[in-house]
Parts: structure tokens; C-alpha cells; sequence
């Protein structure tokens, strides 16, 4: 109750405060299993992108967040588990450890559709996306029949630059490309670059 | 609300009933495939219930619900301004004194009619301190480029904007009390000139007036327009401190700068290569669509009328 609560809460100020409108450009919003992967450059990302799903999707779709930032007691660990039932992972892999996209994989086994930033962490340089690192690749061959869909989220890195307390109320739009899949016999570092350039497409022009 | 007014709103009513009759017929006479223009007349029509409605709700509060209404209509423009024209990472502390201070203080000031303030304080103090702030960040990369799209911005979605209802400000000696009607004439005046420029240039629309900036432009549709939209304003008289030939100067004044408020918002939009400033008006685009126009209008008629009648 209490999380249904905080979930209409946050996701009506997060439309209220970006005005965020969903471009569905190269896809509709089908209840369809899905991996959408995302430029990254602010916190509030994934909650706009799971904020402009329509509710029956976004009931089946959770988010994959580094544990290191969400895995703190308190409000965001509530947030991140009860209110998005997101799938944290843990960024700072050490010796010997078990493969640390385990989480998602079972996720995706069970059907889930998923948030997904393959650029590893937040961007906040002035390059429009960072290289992707190789978990989208181990994502997409896993589950060859999911619809990797690229979603280009443009402007809340102003809204919410890093290290800022008070959001501007900047319009956000998020842009959703047409989905991807691994090809047969397709390399690692062909698909990420595909899959880079197909979201890199969606982003607005710069001046 | 006065006898004048409920007339002046039964008029627009009777108008936006004629025009959406007028819409249907095309509607029922195309079928019923989609007809892009049509669907776009009608669109807009649909939109102008609901801006009327809107103002109309604001009149009922009189001079606070025309504050109100227009802080919110200079916020949408603010935000639809500065979404469009690039800023860099250091230009947030001028962003949130744009936001979340200069706006505000703007309407603030008009409420308390202390016209020494709101007449300066966007054009002098916050001029001076927006640089300022944005120089805290250290990042000279098209310093003076960044520096003028928040000034711009604030100029044209909060001050320009303001001085609409910085009009019930002025005591105009035997117009007392009906200052609200000065507002309807202006916005009045300034729409229905965008309007009859629209119908104008798409009945005998031929020559393009500015195919650069506003391809949609002609120069049929701006010498209808604006005659007929300066006759409107001169048979408007009865609700203005203004004689026939007064209000026709006055309504030619505004329907020029309003074309050219156009133009130059347009300029703006082809630059950033857009079409609209955005997308919260069906049928007409953005709110800066609808106001480009008074923006430009809004400024120069609150200072002739404060020049020469009050």
C-alpha cells in the first residue's frame, strides 16, 4: 500500500516536474518481453523511463541499478526494492565471485522486462554516451527472443545535473527506437556497436 | 464581472460557435479520412474553448486570476524556452534564479503595483546578476552565448509577458475599475490578428512574406489579417480608454509588433530546428506558439497606453 503509494507519487512529480513525453518511434507499447537500455546521466533515469510506460508494462518491468548507491538503509533501499522491485548489481566485482549479472539473468528467465544502462554508470562528461560495457551483449544472447529496444532520454541531465538538490522544471522526452536483437554469429563488440549507434540515432541533434 | 464584459465574452463565444460549426461542415464535406489541415482547423478551434474557458475563469478573480493566469503562462514559456536553447552545466545557478526566483518576484511585484520595480528589475538586476552567477562555474565555453539564452529567455516568457497584467496596474483617469477590459482588448486583438492572418493566407495565399523564417507566412494573409484585425480593434472602442481612430492606431501598433514577435520567434524555432516550441496546446504547438505574438505586443502597448492615458 504504502509502496503503491510512493510509486504514484514519485512518478506523477517526475511527469509533473519534465512534462515527459514517451516517442514511441520505432515500437508500440506492447506487454511483450522486453530489455530497454538507455543513455544514462542522471539518477532520476530509470524512474522517467518506468514513469512513462503505460501501467500494465510497468508492472512487468524493473529496473537494474548498481548496488553500491542504492543498497544504503533507508529510503532509497525502500524505494529501489518495494517501490520499482528493481535488481540491484554489484558494480565492484572482487576475486572469485559468482557471475554478478546472475540477478538479471534470473529476472529475465522469469519473464521480466527490464531497465537497462549499458553504459555502466552515469555519464557526466560532454561525450553524448559513454562505450557500452558487455553486459547488454551477455543480456541480449541469453534470451535471444527478447526486443532489446534502444530509449534515448533526452535533457534530464539538465533537469537534475549532478551534485544539485532542486530540479529544473526542463521538458524531458524519451524516445523509443526500433528493437534490436543478437544476429546469429554476431560478435560482442559488433552488437554493442550496433546497438550504441541505434540509440545514438534517437538523440536530438546539438546545435 | 461588468455588462462590458459578459458582452465582450458572449461575442468570443458566439464567434468560437460560428467557427466550429464552420469546422464540422469541412469535416463532414471531406468524409472522414483524415484531412491534415482540416483536422489541425478544428484542433485549434477545440483549443480556443478551452484558452477562453481559461481566461474567462481568470477574469471571474479579476486582478489576482490574471496574475495568477499569467505567472503560469510565462512559467510554460520559461520552460519551453530554455528546454530548446542549450545551456551547460555551470549555467544552473542562473537557471534556478531564472526559475525559481525572477518569476516569481516579477508577478510579486506587479501584484504590489510597484511599478519602479517590475519595470527594472529583469532589465537591470537580473541582467547584471545572471552572468554573475553563471561566472561562478568557472566554464568560459560560449560564455556570452549561454549568458544571453537565459537573459532572452526571461526577457521574452517573463517580462514581455508581464506586462499584460502589469496593465491593471495603471490608473487611467475616467476608465477606473475596467482595466481587465484593456487586457480583453489586447489579447483579443493580437489573436484574432493571428487568426485572420492564418484564414487570409490560407484562402488568397500566395507570395510568402518570409519563406526563411516562416514559410506559412504570405503576404495576403498579413495585409488581410491585420486590416481586418485593426478594424476589429476600432469597433472595439466602447470597451477601451481609446476614441475609433485611437484604438485603430493602437490595434495597427500591436497586430505589427505581433507579426513581428512571428518572425522572430520563428527565427528561434528554424535555428533549433523545430517546428513548434512544444506541445502542451493540441492544434497549436507550444504555449511560446500562441504568445510569440503578444510577447512582442504586450510591452509596447502597456508603455503607449501608460505614456498617453494615464
Amino acid at each position: 500500500m504504502l509502496a503503491a503509494l510512493t510509486a504514484f507519487a514519485i512518478t506523477s512529480a517526475a511527469r509533473l516536474i519534465t512534462g515527459a513525453r514517451a516517442l514511441w518511434l520505432g515500437c508500440t507499447p506492447q506487454p511483450v518481453q522486453r530489455l530497454y537500455f538507455a543513455n544514462h546521466s542522471s539518477h532520476g533515469d530509470f524512474v522517467l523511463l518506468w514513469a512513462s510506460l503505460p501501467e500494465p508494462l510497468r508492472r512487468r518491468t524493473r529496473p537494474v541499478a548498481g548496488a553500491d548507491y542504492w543498497n544504503t538503509p533507508g529510503l532509497r533501499n525502500f524505494v529501489i526494492h518495494n517501490v520499482f522491485n528493481g535488481i540491484l548489481i554489484d558494480r565492484q566485482r572482487s576475486e572469485g565471485q559468482d557471475n554478478p549479472l546472475q540477478p538479471v539473468l534470473d529476472a529475465l528467465a522469469q519473464g521480466d522486462s527490464l531497465i537497462f544502462f549499458p553504459e555502466g554508470t552515469r555519464n557526466l562528461g560532454d561525450d553524448p554516451l559513454l562505450p557500452f560495457k558487455s553486459g547488454l551483449f551477455h543480456l541480449a544472447s541469453a534470451q535471444p527472443d527478447i526486443e532489446v529496444v534502444p530509449v534515448w532520454i533526452a535533457n534530464l541531465n539538465r533537469v537534475m545535473p549532478k551534485g544539485r538538490a532542486l530540479p529544473l522544471p526542463l521538458l524531458c522526452t524519451l524516445s523509443f527506437g526500433e528493437p534490436l536483437q543478437v544476429l546469429p554469429d554476431e560478435s560482442k563488440q559488433a552488437f554493442l556497436e550496433r546497438a550504441r549507434q541505434a540509440l545514438l540515432n534517437l538523440a536530438p541533434k546539438e546545435a | 464581472m461588468d455588462h462590458n464584459t459578459l458582452s465582450l465574452f458572449a461575442g468570443i463565444g458566439a464567434l468560437l460557435l460560428l467557427a466550429s460549426v464552420i469546422g464540422r461542415l469541412l469535416k463532414w464535406r471531406a468524409g472522414s479520412a483524415p484531412h491534415a489541415v482540416i483536422d489541425n482547423l478544428n484542433a485549434r478551434i477545440n483549443a480556443w474553448w478551452v484558452m477562453v474557458l481559461v481566461i474567462g475563469l481568470a477574469f471571474v478573480f479579476g486582478k489576482y486570476g490574471v496574475i495568477v493566469l499569467f505567472y503560469c503562462v510565462s512559467f510554460y514559456a520559461l520552460r519551453e524556452f530554455m528546454t530548446l536553447t542549450p545551456t551547460r552545466r555551470s549555467d544552473y545557478p542562473a537557471l534556478v534564479a531564472a526559475f525559481y526566483v525572477a518569476l516569481p518576484v516579477q508577478y510579486l511585484l506587479i501584484a504590489m503595483d510597484w511599478y519602479g520595480m517590475f519595470s527594472i528589475f529583469i532589465p537591470v538586476y537580473l541582467f547584471l546578476l545572471l552572468p554573475i552567477l553563471a561566472s561562478f562555474g568557472g566554464d568560459t565555453t560560449r560564455f556570452l552565448e549561454r549568458a544571453s539564452k537565459v537573459q532572452w529567455g526571461l526577457m521574452i516568457a517573463v517580462y514581455c509577458v508581464s506586462a499584460v497584467p502589469a496593465l491593471m496596474t495603471l490608473d487611467i483617469p475616467g476608465y477606473e475599475g475596467r482595466n481587465l477590459l484593456l487586457i480583453a482588448w489586447l489579447i483579443l486583438v493580437v489573436q484574432i490578428s493571428d487568426v485572420l492572418q492564418y484564414v487570409c493566407g490560407k484562402l488568397f495565399g500566395k507570395r510568402k512574406v518570409a519563406p526563411n523564417l516562416s514559410p506559412s507566412k504570405t503576404v495576403e494573409g498579413l495585409a488581410g489579417g491585420v486590416a481586418l484585425a485593426t478594424l476589429v480593434g476600432a469597433l472595439l472602442c466602447w470597451i477601451t480608454p481609446f476614441n475609433f481612430w485611437q484604438a485603430a492606431l493602437m490595434a495597427l501598433t500591436v497586430n505589427a509588433m505581433g507579426f513581428f514577435g512571428g518572425l522572430v520567434m520563428s527565427a528561434i524555432k528554424r535555428d533549433r530546428g523545430v517546428k513548434d516550441w512544444g506541445h502542451m496546446i493540441e492544434g497549436h504547438g507550444g504555449m511560446l506558439d500562441r504568445m510569440d505574438s503578444v510577447c512582442f505586443a504586450a510591452p509596447v502597448f502597456f508603455h503607449f497606453v501608460r505614456y498617453w492615458w494615464a
